[in-house]
């Protein structure tokens, strides 16, 4: 039995409290969002938390789950399996507070009607600061520790590092607005919105997908996954489209032509990820399979299929000839959501079931390993029928778009039966994710106590 | 892979990353056709247009919430324009809160929706796909204006 100086143990209970705060704000999250379908459908409903501030609360509560429960793993794994020795628990404990704490303000702004305005991050600036410095905090914990490891560093954290180091700068990139040269220019604004957007998000999947490469290498205590020299070679692909593809979500904005042209060639790069992984598939699906019954790498598998589907939606998407008709419909959220609930969440889950069994000394039992295998099962497939019907709904919508029947009242009509599949399917994913994590939150609240 | 090409090609990555920065800050956002529409009416109208978290149900050049429709043309767009505007801006609708603005917001946020439309068109309706898969905006500039 591992034993640990009482120091040593906080740090690891810290992971905890980031985990459970990121399963509140998944379960916040999902319920604005089904919120917002509904208001969809019918546009008084719950009028009290009307459209403009049920969005916003379901995107960044899904967000918060997101960093929240990746660096509360990446603090649980590094001192516990990488060899290091983490440089503070003290700021990685003022780091979880800053972090709730900002949330509730966020929380509260939006709830009053106080906004900032900008999308994705639609709470006032001011709450911008504290983010920042918390972020800082966490470079300055992790590459604190990570520094002091001798041996060649794993795939993973050269990930984690890169996911820190590129949110900090696109984060700060994103709050240029509040000065005048960014503010007043629309095309400079939008450009460099979105251009800050794209790489946030590509920063966070380098947290994720460290987190994954991370599991896969855990569990099956093979250290080399992480070493290989296709591995970095992908991590590099990665990081290349971090920096220049974004501009693929704003081909239409009107600034000069050589930036749609560089992020069309750059996201093309994306067809070396998709061949690899086609590539792979077989042999992939067959180990996948011998592990399936381990729960944490079911959910990681379930991503892979979910990176295949959306990789090629993103890639076909990133196609101007595609996007021409694509761009401002349905199929841009079916992309989003695809792949923040298909790829993000999914992994984030496994890791969740790997770390709270690891962290409690508790496994899950008959009845709760059941729970979950359901809530798996319910959230996959009818995450399918939900992507699915926004697929049609942005088809439909760019069809009228072609056709120049662009009125608005009547294309909200026409897609209305889709948006009532995407609702009620909402619900569906809701169930799914509550199934999983009743037990999760189970063995939380029986470690707390 | 060795430790020094992960470092070099980490470094070139990042070097890279800040000059593109600066460069899309600079050259690759001058283009601004509604310049002579950005008075200072229009850019208040933008603050405002951000306070009253406007993008979270409309979009500008396709980007933004769903709910309503896309406001980048509104100004000029047959059968709308800066009455049709305003109507919306007084009163709200099924979709739209009434935020009950004051004559002066709704002059500035009217101000802002006529420099908007200035600056482009959304969506892209003329244009011609070619064989490499990028496409050629059709009109009296490459955007198609």
């Amino acid at each position: 039995m591992e034993l640990l100086n009482g120091k040593e143990k906080m740090k690891r209970e810290i992971s905890i409290y980031f985990i459970l705060f990121a399963i509140l704000s998944l379960l916040g999250g999902v319920m604005f969002g089904i919120l917002g379908a509904f208001q969809f459908l019918m546009p008084v409903f719950f009028n009290w938390i009307p459209f403009i501030k049920s969005r916003p609360l379901h995107v960044s509560l899904v967000i918060a789950w997101i960093f929240l429960s990746s660096v509360g793993g990446i603090y649980y794994y590094l001192p516990k399996y990488c060899n290091v020795t983490l440089f503070s628990g003290k700021l990685q404990k003022i780091h979880l507070w800053i972090f709730v704490i900002t949330g509730f303000g966020v929380i509260i702004s939006y709830l009053v009607g106080y906004f900032g305005g900008r999308e994705y991050w639609e709470f006032p600036p001011i709450l911008a600061i504290p983010i920042i410095i918390s972020w800082l905090l966490f470079g300055i914990n992790y590459f604190k520790t990570v520094f002091t490891k001798t041996e060649p560093w794993p795939v993973y954290l050269w990930m984690w590092g890169t996911g820190i180091f590129f949110f900090l700068f696109t984060y700060l990139e994103s709050n240029l607005w509040n000065f005048p040269y960014f503010r007043d220019h629309l095309v400079r604004d939008i450009t460099v919105q979105w251009k800050s957007n794209g790489s946030l998000v590509g920063s966070w999947n380098m947290l994720i997908y460290g987190t994954a490469i991370f599991l896969m290498v855990r569990i099956s205590n093979d250290d080399s996954i992480a070493k290989t020299r296709l591995a970095f070679i992908m991590y590099f692909l990665g990081l290349t489209n971090l920096i220049f593809n974004w501009a693929h979500h704003i081909y239409i904005v009107p600034n000069a032509i050589w930036v749609r042209y560089i992020a069309y060639g750059i996201s093309m790069t994306e067809l070396l990820i998709l061949g690899k992984i086609i590539w792979n598939w077989k042999r992939d699906l067959t180990k996948a399979l011998r592990d399936f019954h381990i729960l944490a790498i079911r959910f990681i598998v379930a991503s892979d299929v979910w990176i295949l589907l959306n990789l090629t939606l993103s890639i076909l998407l990133s196609i101007p000839a595609i996007n021409i008709f694509t761009h401002g419909t349905h199929l841009t959220v079916a992309h989003a959501m695809g792949s923040t609930i298909g790829i993000n969440t999914m992994i984030l889950i496994g890791s969740c079931l790997f770390l709270i069994p690891d962290i409690t000394k508790t496994q899950f039992n008959l009845k709760q390993s059941f729970s979950i295998s359901i809530g798996f099962w319910i959230m996959n497939i009818i995450l399918l029928f939900f992507w699915v019907a926004l697929i049609f709904a942005g088809y439909h919508k760019g069809y009228m778009v072609v056709e120049d029947k662009l009125v608005f009242q009547v294309m909200m009509a026409k897609i209305q039966p889709y948006l009532a599949v995407v609702a009620y399917t909402g619900i569906g994913i809701f169930a799914g994710i509550l199934m999983i994590f009743a037990p999760v939150l189970k063995l939380i609240k029986d470690y707390i106590r | 892979m060795r430790l020094n090409t992960k470092r070099f090609v980490s470094g070139v990555l990042i070097v890279s990353f800040f000059v593109y920065s600066i460069v899309i800050y600079t050259v690759g956002t001058r283009i601004d056709k509604g310049e002579k529409y950005l008075t200072i009416q229009a850019k208040r109208g933008k603050l405002l247009f951000q306070k009253k978290n406007c993008i979270a149900c409309h979009q500008l050049y396709g980007l933004g919430g769903f709910m309503g429709p896309d406001l980048t043309n509104t100004i000029s767009a047959l059968g709308k324009g800066p009455l049709f505007a305003k109507a919306f801006l007084m009163a709200g609708s099924e979709r739209m809160p009434n935020y009950h603005l004051t004559e002066t917001e709704i002059a500035e946020l009217i101000a802002f929706l006529t420099y908007a439309d200035k600056t482009g068109v959304s969506p892209v309706k003329k244009f011609e796909i070619n064989y490499d898969g990028t496409v050629k905006w059709k009109g009296k500039d490459e955007k198609g204006n």
